[in-house]
């Protein structure tokens, strides 16, 4: 199974990646899009939406079905990635390149509090 | 512990991803289900339907008694070979299960039922046949496997993996099936299927599936998963039991009226209950117009007559965009447009006459 070490994950199948300005990139992981399958349609939450942790902010729907995505960490929405809304099958080819949307995170060590990879990938098996 | 068809392992040696599918472990895709629709659409692909039954009923008298038991006249199929799709229906005209019966003789016939349903239809068939012809033998054929061969090349390349097969099969019209027992041991293929293109459903003895399922991916046959399977079934306009009708419904509001003769004295079960209760609903097809989700089953759909209700949506690779079935109030028609509920939105869908598609072109707007 794909799980690349260089960020963390949600029990609920995010990632989260710290970029070096301290705002976080935010995406699915590889065992979420193969599990969900070829993705049609995705929503993302408006740039400036203040997020809690756990709260379901955006949305990705497979021919098969609809699923949530949550905030991994509290924070506000800076930036969404619209190349996926218009090409979902982009999180399906590299669910690890294809971030969602970026946060500014309200706590900046909140990302410590999140699985590692060995410990995401222990969940997933 | 779900049931494994005989070709479980051939699936899981190919990479597929496994589902619980009504008690079977069923492949739903080898990858991507979109990338395997297309196959069917524009070449070939194959499924693995083993986990539908064939059930054959012998004896004398047979045709009499399914004149009574199917809600579709069995008195159409004059030839042998012919088959015809028909609703198993309750004395109260809710839909048991939808099947194909095959006129094989006079005295023989094979009905091929659902997976989920099988169990449940045989106890009916043995409960009526007890009580209207018990010289009629039922048996179910657990010694068969089945592989839907589907597309445009399906045919051609059946018969290229398959020796033997295409003299006895070459002249089948759809619709038809033949015996190739003689040459093949056993195998019986009808040019029939569930995805709006032309093919063979193939029924072999378990011991060969695994041998046939490879000699037909050699030909070039790509296999092919439930996922696919329903985005092909549902662009093709065609039911699925349990979601687009099942007990609680008349075939009449389920878009299967033109399967039911009520127009002949023939009497055949939940007969007088359709007469009695004229349908209030109709299933027509949905279209989705603009951007916001894709449509899927239980959605509300609010028209100017009154509340619907999607029984099966999806998103449409034939035609890129979100496509549905759903139960609608009598009054509305095709052409009209109408809202969906999709989350917290209300979304505009144009209302159409199933099928969306059938060999490869597409029929909407």
């Amino acid at each position: 199974m794909n799980v690349p070490a260089d960020r963390k994950y949600a029990e609920s199948h995010e990632w989260a990646r710290a970029r070096p300005d301290g705002t976080v990139d935010v995406g699915i992981s590889d065992h979420a899009q193969a599990a969900l399958g070829d993705l049609v349609f995705i929503e993302l939450p408006v740039v400036g939406r203040k997020l809690a942790a756990g709260e379901a902010s955006a949305i990705v729907e497979s021919v098969k079905a609809a699923s949530d995505v949550y905030a991994p960490v509290a924070g506000d929405v800076v930036a969404v990635n619209d190349d996926v809304t218009s090409a979902p099958e982009k999180v399906n080819e590299d669910a690890y390149e294809a971030w969602l949307f970026r946060l500014k995170p309200a706590d900046p060590d909140a990302l410590s509090k999140l699985l590692d990879a060995a410990a995401y990938e222990k969940s997933i098996r | 512990m779900p049931k494994q068809t005989p070709l479980n392992a051939a699936h899981r040696a190919a990479g597929a991803r496994m589902v619980d599918f009504g008690g079977w472990d069923m492949p739903v895709n080898y990858g991507s289900q979109i990338d395997e629709h297309h196959a069917v659409r524009k070449d070939a692909g194959m499924f693995d339907v083993s986990h539908m039954r064939a059930v054959d009923l012998a004896g004398p008298g047979v045709r009499d008694f399914l004149r009574y038991a199917l809600a579709n006249n069995v008195d159409k199929l004059k030839e042998p070979g012919k088959a015809l799709y028909s609703c198993l229906l309750r004395q109260d005209g809710g839909v048991l299960d939808d099947l194909i019966v095959y006129f094989l003789r006079e005295d023989a016939f094979r009905i091929v039922v659902n997976a989920g349903t099988t169990d449940k239809d045989i106890a009916w068939f043995r409960a009526l046949l007890a009580d209207h012809a018990p010289q009629v033998h039922l048996t179910a054929r657990d010694d068969l496997a089945m592989i839907a061969v589907q597309g445009p090349n399906a045919r051609a390349k059946s018969w290229q993996a398959l020796p033997g097969t295409e003299a006895a099969t070459a002249n089948l019209r759809p619709f038809f099936g033949a015996d190739v027992a003689a040459k093949q041991g056993g195998v019986f293929i009808a040019r029939t299927g569930y995805t709006g293109e032309d093919g063979f459903e193939i029924m072999v003895p378990a011991t060969r599936a695994e041998a046939t399922w490879h000699a037909l991916s050699a030909a070039g046959v790509r296999p092919c998963g439930l996922g696919a399977r329903d985005t092909l079934r549902l662009e093709a306009g065609m039911n699925l039991y349990g979601q687009d009708m099942d007990e609680s419904v008349s075939p009449l509001a389920s878009g299967l009226a033109w399967t039911v003769d009520l127009a002949s004295p023939r009497d055949f079960v939940g007969k007088d209950a359709l007469r009695v209760h004229p349908p209030t609903q109709a299933l027509l097809g949905l279209v989705l117009l603009e951007p916001g989700g894709v449509l899927r089953a239980h959605q509300k759909v609010n028209t100017a007559h009154g509340d619907g209700e999607v029984t099966s949506g999806t998103f449409s690779p034939t035609l890129g965009k979100s496509i549905a079935l759903a139960r609608l109030p009598v009054g509305i028609a095709a052409g009209d447009i109408v809202k969906v509920a999709v989350r917290d939105k209300q979304l505009s869908v144009r209302v159409v006459k199933p099928p969306f598609v059938r060999h490869g072109k597409v029929l909407v707007e």
